[in-house]
């Protein structure tokens, strides 16, 4: 399809992107950075001569940093991974078979990433027991349930510090307690919230966080796994044992230098940049819950200050989704079944009480650096149509 | 970019969806789907001498569920009902340059919303 060619005040419409917990653009002062790790700085950062040298001195460079913005007790605590994806399986299986004397039983709140709940479900398979912990309409995990669910054989507890579909950030200080209190571990999926809250793994009581640098303007394809010094773990990709025998492979220098440096930027800019786009939001809700039977879904104030998500009756998701983007050239995201590989609707939005006809209309904005206060009645309006033109059509 | 892998005209259906709306007193009336599943479709259809003279659709579901509703109508305004009740959901499909493997089954329920309008002619017929 060309792209659409639509106008704005004379001027050819450019394209609103507002799936930033899908896909960022990496920060351009961040490519500028690390571009050189890709070209001229090649080296393997387990070679002696001096092209290693420099590869291996980025990597400690961005470990560092890495630390800084999390309040990490020093950077070895920092391992390199592909992503969140890995970060999530290496924290998940690699504690769980590491500490498989204490015990065989792991815990997840129902609304976790499904990179957190499907190694926990493989586990589930090879003999271990596995509890899910269900959540309230607002997202928010149910903490006398998990108290109750956590035994001296839990192993490990995955919590999310932000739900990405709903925007919900849980009481972590306060699970984390309940964790401790027990003496166990408590893992926390960070990929949302990191760059946009101040997460302090410290004074939050984390012993294993999740990161991923695409969710901070860094590139694709490297993540972080922050490890409490003390918690062990085992590897779960053996081979020539980079980051201290927890991850083998060559590690991907450029995406993490590139990680390093937009957790630099992230940690300097993150309470000015977070403030202005909880503003931006909070001008989208408003206008946007002024559509009938429209409805936000998730947290009304313990939300990531980039998100707003709803859901509107009578109406279906992935039609919004193409609306929106063929119509006004916004891009938006959804929990509908009709987008989703499985051809069910969001297991979060199930989890908050949805019935699958409601989760099937719901529509998620994740806001980001290029999105600008004035596109707040354009996004609206393209909403307000897209919803009158789809109930135009629907037999419901 | 081609949207969830459809189909220009697939796209081109779903932005400008023909023979939208209802029919008051229809000879014949077929409802398919689940709003649970996320896909309902109903027609509405006219007849005379056993042609189609007229046929109208509401869809609730996804741009695919759309576009297959605005073509079974297309297709089959003006058409002989022993005819339109040969049209397959495939044929609906091909007339739309292809849907992706997996909307085929769940989104491409138009071919039998507009099969069960036209049973209900037929029913109504023999009463």
């Amino acid at each position: 399809m060309p792209t659409p060619s639509l106008t704005f005040r004379g001027e050819p419409m450019r394209m609103i992107y507002l799936d930033h917990a899908a896909a960022m653009p990496i920060n351009p002062g961040v490519l500028e950075f690390a571009k050189r790790y890709l070209q001229s700085d090649f080296g393997n950062p387990s070679s002696l001569y001096s092209a290693g040298l420099e590869a291996k001195r980025i990597i400690e460079d961005a470990r560092k940093k890495i630390a800084e913005l999390i309040n990490a007790e020093n950077e070895t605590c920092i391992v390199f991974t592909s992503g969140a994806t890995e970060s999530n399986n290496l924290a998940i299986k690699g504690t769980a078979l590491r500490n498989i004397g204490k015990g065989k039983k792991v815990v997840a709140s129902a609304i976790e990433h499904i990179s957190v709940l499907n190694p926990m479900k493989e586990l589930q398979k090879s003999g271990f027991e596995l509890t899910i912990i269900p959540v309230d309409s607002t997202g928010i995990v149910d903490i006398e349930e998990l108290d109750d669910s956590l035994t001296k054989d839990t192993t490990v507890t995955s919590i999310m510090y932000a739900n990405n579909e709903i925007g919900t950030i849980e009481p972590i200080k306060e699970i984390s307690e309940i964790v401790h209190e027990k003496g166990l571990y408590l893992h926390v999926d960070a990929t949302a919230a990191a760059g946009r809250l101040p997460v302090d793994v410290q004074n939050d009581g984390i012993d294993l966080l999740t990161l991923s640098s695409n969710d901070m303007y860094g590139p694709q394809g490297a993540g972080a796994l922050y490890i409490k010094p003390g918690v062990r773990l085992q590897s779960i990709l053996p081979g020539g044992g980079q980051e201290r025998g927890l991850r083998s492979g060559t590690e991907n220098v450029f995406a993490i230098a590139g990680m390093g440096e937009a957790a630099r930027i992230a940690k300097d800019e993150m309470a000015q940049e977070s403030k202005r786009l909880r503003g931006i939001r909070d001008g989208l809700i408003s206008e946007i819950l002024k559509v009938e039977e429209s409805y936000l879904t998730g947290h009304p104030t313990q939300r990531l200050p980039h998100h707003a998500s709803f859901r509107f009756s009578r109406i279906e998701g992935e039609s919004i989704l193409l609306n929106m983007d063929m119509k006004y050239n916004v891009q938006v995201s959804t929990g509908s079944a009709c987008t989703s590989r499985m051809l069910e609707p969001s297991h979060v939005l199930i989890a908050i009480g949805l019935k699958h006809e409601e989760a099937h209309g719901s529509m998620v904005l994740t806001l980001g650096r290029s999105n600008e206060v004035e596109e707040i009645p354009i996004i609206t309006k393209a909403i307000k149509e897209t919803v009158q033109r789809l109930r135009e059509l629907t037999p419901l | 970019m081609a949207q969830i892998g459809y189909s220009k005209k697939v796209l081109e259906h779903f932005m400008n969806p023909r023979n939208v709306g209802t029919i008051e007193n229809p000879d014949g009336y077929g409802k398919v789907g689940n709003p649970v599943c996320g896909d309902l479709m109903e027609m509405f259809i006219s007849v005379k001498d056993d042609i189609i003279t007229d046929i109208k659709f509401r869809t609730f579901g996804c741009g695919s569920a759309i576009a297959t509703s605005s073509m079974v109508t297309e297709l089959t305004k003006g058409m002989h009902i022993d005819e339109a009740m040969e049209i397959t959901r495939d044929a609906v499909a091909d007339e739309l340059e292809g849907l992706p493997p997996r909307k085929m089954h769940c989104s491409n329920l138009a071919a039998s919303a507009l099969h069960e309008a036209i049973k209900d002619y037929k029913r109504k017929e023999e009463d």
